[in-house]
């Protein structure tokens, strides 16, 4: 057991004039992650203390935040893996605050859905799944583990200066469909994709790529589907 | 503010959805969900989802997937919707792949099978490649396919909206009562059908592999508006949680050849399951597992075994089980390519539930008679696929499934659900209850009172139980309800109030956690997931019945006359037999 003190972001809109930072000395047990001294403090100390949470094991997306800088999921992030004290926690950037680490991402969502995330195809469905290689599979690469935490689109200063802005993951998600080989809706999303809200305001900063929490890489994402985007132009 | 649609769906996990996207296309349809609709805990199914297309196993076929599911129910699922379910799984998995889900692939480019517990070719003889995969976070694509449908199909989503009652009147579901997380404030939902796809119960448990959010909320809704609950005795301890922290490690791991030593070093399962070895179902290895660590042989002494999936390889495990790899050094601190990984059993899936029919209807007693306008489908309910026990990959296909059935059975009912009026006190029960949790003053914290439960339950409610834990347990489960009274919150707020929010799922918790515990203790007899040591036998001449649980007057009251369905529709049925693998 060891304290370690945190620094954590508070503001209740309802309340507050401005927000402020409140600090937590905590007796950290081995093997806790951000999200467990967060409920330390929630249920044991401070109810008051505003953050999403859901699976506690890095699927569900619920507990990104950014922590010493980064945007991470707070369930992920072990506490003895981390030198710097104290450790400061903040909501994700470039949303607005609801309170403490809980943002509103509805402009998030909003964005995923401008690329119309679904798979496009209007030829009669087989009677069996339809065929694809192993290497087609492969095209899509990981894009198909994003779970939408909103990490990479909050760590952009693109989205930050722009907010109309696709975002990485809005992008990658159009990545994974464009590249997937049962799709034809690429006529149907260039609309939202080439244009200065769209891939090219992608400045390759890849603070997305450092983000993810996953190890996806939406730059290269972006990068690809700016090649196809040419092409099909051509 | 009141709200009106044709249909309200609570929860948007793999059951919600699918219904949604079903009702979507031809009425007005709004799905409720504590969290944004794709952190539902479908998404954290990891290993596959089970259907005979006999991809890689050619001779499999759905009369073996109906038999495998029946004995592992230990002959308590009702073998008319097991049968229902097996011979629609392979069109639900094949609309899924129509709809995009990237599933994994064969060489020849078909969906990609595995192994997994009890299922097998020929009744028992082989195992069977069933389990329809992708990588390991099948559930995850499978959730984000299904919600992206949704969109497609403009479906209402009310994001972070905390149900807290159920108007039901005169045997007529009427809405439900939610609290906007973000705002504030009490709304009310109302519509001409009512379908519950709430999820399950893990969080009654301390070592569990469930979210934060799986408090059972339907199930709490359900039994305050005076329904039964059936068969919750019936907790899936599933084998494999990392030690301590009780997330998944997923069986997939031991159906790509994975397996399980003791203390001693050894592959303890021979002693257990001579055929099937780790790949016997999931109550039989963590009884194995629990045996070996009460006996002293769990590595180092302690309360753990290992898992060792480091002679698969590293491409192997990057290219099938990348998920676990990643979860094993994050939350385990040990690299699986190279050493074995510290598990646990970890409380996994509520066997029981809210009982329906297979049409996903709400019935209200040992008669099976119906409810109207009511539905519920996916890990809340009990249509009773499982019985006492469920097999790995079929939880995705039941919530899939069901939900797809839910959602065609509400559309066909439509046409005959007038909208309800809403009663003059549809809101009081729900107003109650916050303005109580706001004005407290007691000395008594939800956290400590959660803690309490859970560790108790785990310890006492396990994977072995006795009548003297249970009834330890059962009055543990009172002195918390009595001390909930004089809970106080810190958080007085409106916006985005979590304190409320967990206050609320605490009461939730309490609301069922006793019929789990009365339903195990009035249940003499070991079946499935339900081990009593001080009665080792199945006893099917008292309990080859489903228990149904009323909560009247502060007290749970239990019967088991629930005849089980032991013909399928159109197969004869499997006899009940000895359970050996």
């Amino acid at each position: 057991m060891a304290k370690r003190t945190f620094k954590i972001f508070r503001f209740n809109p309802e309340t507050d004039e401005k927000p402020s930072y409140k600090t937590y000395e905590i007796d950290v047990q081995p093997a806790w992650t951000i999200l467990d001294v967060l409920n330390e403090i929630k249920w044991f100390q401070d109810g008051t203390l505003t953050y999403r949470r859901s699976c506690r094991h890095g699927i569900c997306g619920s507990c990104a935040m950014m922590v010493n800088g980064i945007n991470n999921l707070a369930c992920e992030l072990q506490i003895a893996t981390m030198k710097k004290d104290p450790i400061v926690i903040d909501p994700l950037p470039g949303f607005e605050i609801y309170k403490d680490l809980a943002v509103n991402m509805d402009p998030f969502y909003e964005a995923l859905k401008r690329v119309k995330p679904w798979l496009i195809n209007n030829d009669p469905a087989p009677s069996r799944e339809r065929l694809q290689s192993q290497e087609e599979f492969a095209l899509m690469g990981n894009s198909i583990a994003c779970i939408l935490c909103a990490a990479c689109t909050s760590s952009c200063p693109s989205f930050w200066t722009d907010g109309e802005y696709l975002g990485p993951a809005a992008l990658l998600k159009a990545f994974r469909y464009t590249f997937d080989t049962r799709d034809h809706g690429l006529d149907q999303r260039i609309e939202a994709l080439d244009n200065k809200h769209g891939l090219w305001r992608c400045h390759k900063i890849t603070n997305c790529f450092t983000a993810c929490p996953k190890n996806l890489n939406p730059t290269e994402a972006i990068s690809k589907l700016q090649k196809r985007i040419v092409e099909e132009k051509l | 503010m009141i709200h009106r649609h044709d249909v309200i769906i609570i929860g948007a996990g793999l059951a919600g959805s699918r219904a949604a996207v079903e009702i979507g296309q031809v009425a007005d349809v709004a799905v409720l969900s504590k969290v944004y609709p794709s952190r539902s805990h479908s998404g954290a199914a990891q290993g596959g989802i089970a259907a005979s297309l006999a991809n890689i196993s050619k001779t499999d076929r759905w009369e073996f997937h109906m038999f495998d599911t029946v004995k592992g129910s230990d002959y308590l699922g009702d073998q008319d919707a097991i049968e229902l379910m097996v011979r629609e799984a392979p069109e639900t998995v094949i609309e899924m792949e129509h709809w995009g889900c990237p599933f994994s692939r064969t060489e020849e480019g078909k969906i990609a099978q595995r192994k997994f517990g009890g299922h097998t070719l020929e009744f028992g003889k082989e195992p069977s490649l069933r389990a329809c995969y992708s990588a390991d976070f099948t559930g995850h694509v499978l959730l984000h396919t299904l919600h992206e449908q949704c969109l497609k199909h403009n479906v209402n989503f009310y994001s972070e909206f905390q149900a807290l009652s159920l108007i039901f009147r005169d045997n007529r579901a009427i809405g439900v009562t939610a609290w906007d997380m973000v705002n504030g404030g009490l709304h009310t939902f109302y519509g001409r059908a009512v379908m519950f796809g709430t999820g399950g119960y893990g969080r009654a448990f301390h070592i569990t592999s469930n979210a934060h959010a799986n408090t059972g909320d339907g199930l709490a809704l359900v039994t305050r508006a005076g329904l039964p609950l059936q068969d919750l005795e019936f907790v899936q301890f599933h084998p494999t949680g990392l030690w301590k922290s009780g997330i998944l490690v997923t069986e997939g791991a031991r159906g790509e050849g994975g397996y399980l030593v003791n203390g001693e070093g050894r592959r303890f399962m021979e002693d257990y399951a001579p055929t099937l070895m780790e790949l016997a179902p999931r109550d039989m290895v963590s009884r194995s597992m629990q045996t070996e660590i009460d006996e002293g042989r769990g590595i180092k002494g302690e309360d753990y075994i290992h898992i060792d999936v480091s002679h698969l390889g590293e491409q192997k495990l990057m290219e099938r089980l990348p998920q676990i790899t990643e979860l094993a050094m994050n939350f385990a601190g040990v690299d699986p390519r190279i050493e074995p990984i510290p598990i646990q059993p970890t409380a996994h899936y509520s066997m029981g539930g809210i009982p329906a029919n297979p049409n996903c209807r709400v019935t209200y007693n040992a008669n099976r008679d119906e409810t109207v306008g009511f539905y519920a489908a996916g890990e809340c309910s009990c249509i009773s696929v499982h019985g006492a026990n469920r097999l790995g990959t079929n939880s995705l296909l039941e919530a899939l499934l069901f939900g797809r059935r839910a959602g065609k059975q509400i559309v066909e009912d439509l046409p005959h659900l007038e909208f309800p009026n809403l009663p003059a006190d549809y809101e009081d029960e729900a107003k109650g209850e916050v303005e109580k949790m706001f004005n407290s003053t007691g000395k008594e914290k939800v956290g400590a009172i959660r803690d309490e439960l859970q560790k108790s339950m785990t310890l006492d409610c396990g994977v072995f139980r006795t009548k003297e834990q249970l009834e330890k347990q059962h009055t543990k489960i009172e002195e918390l309800e009595d001390r909930f009274k004089h809970i106080t919150i810190d958080d007085k707020g409106n916006r985005f109030n979590t304190d409320l929010l967990e206050a609320i799922e605490m009461k939730h918790l309490l609301s069922f956690s006793g019929a789990i515990v009365e339903g195990a203790l009035q249940r003499e007899e070991s079946r499935g997931g339900h081990s009593r040591k001080d009665f080792p036998k199945r006893d099917d001449d008292k309990f080859l019945k489903h228990t149904l649980a009323w909560r009247k007057d502060g007290k749970w009251e239990l019967t088991f006359d629930k005849p089980v369905v032991l013909e399928g529709v159109s197969h004869k049925g499997f006899e009940p037999m000895e359970r050996k693998y």
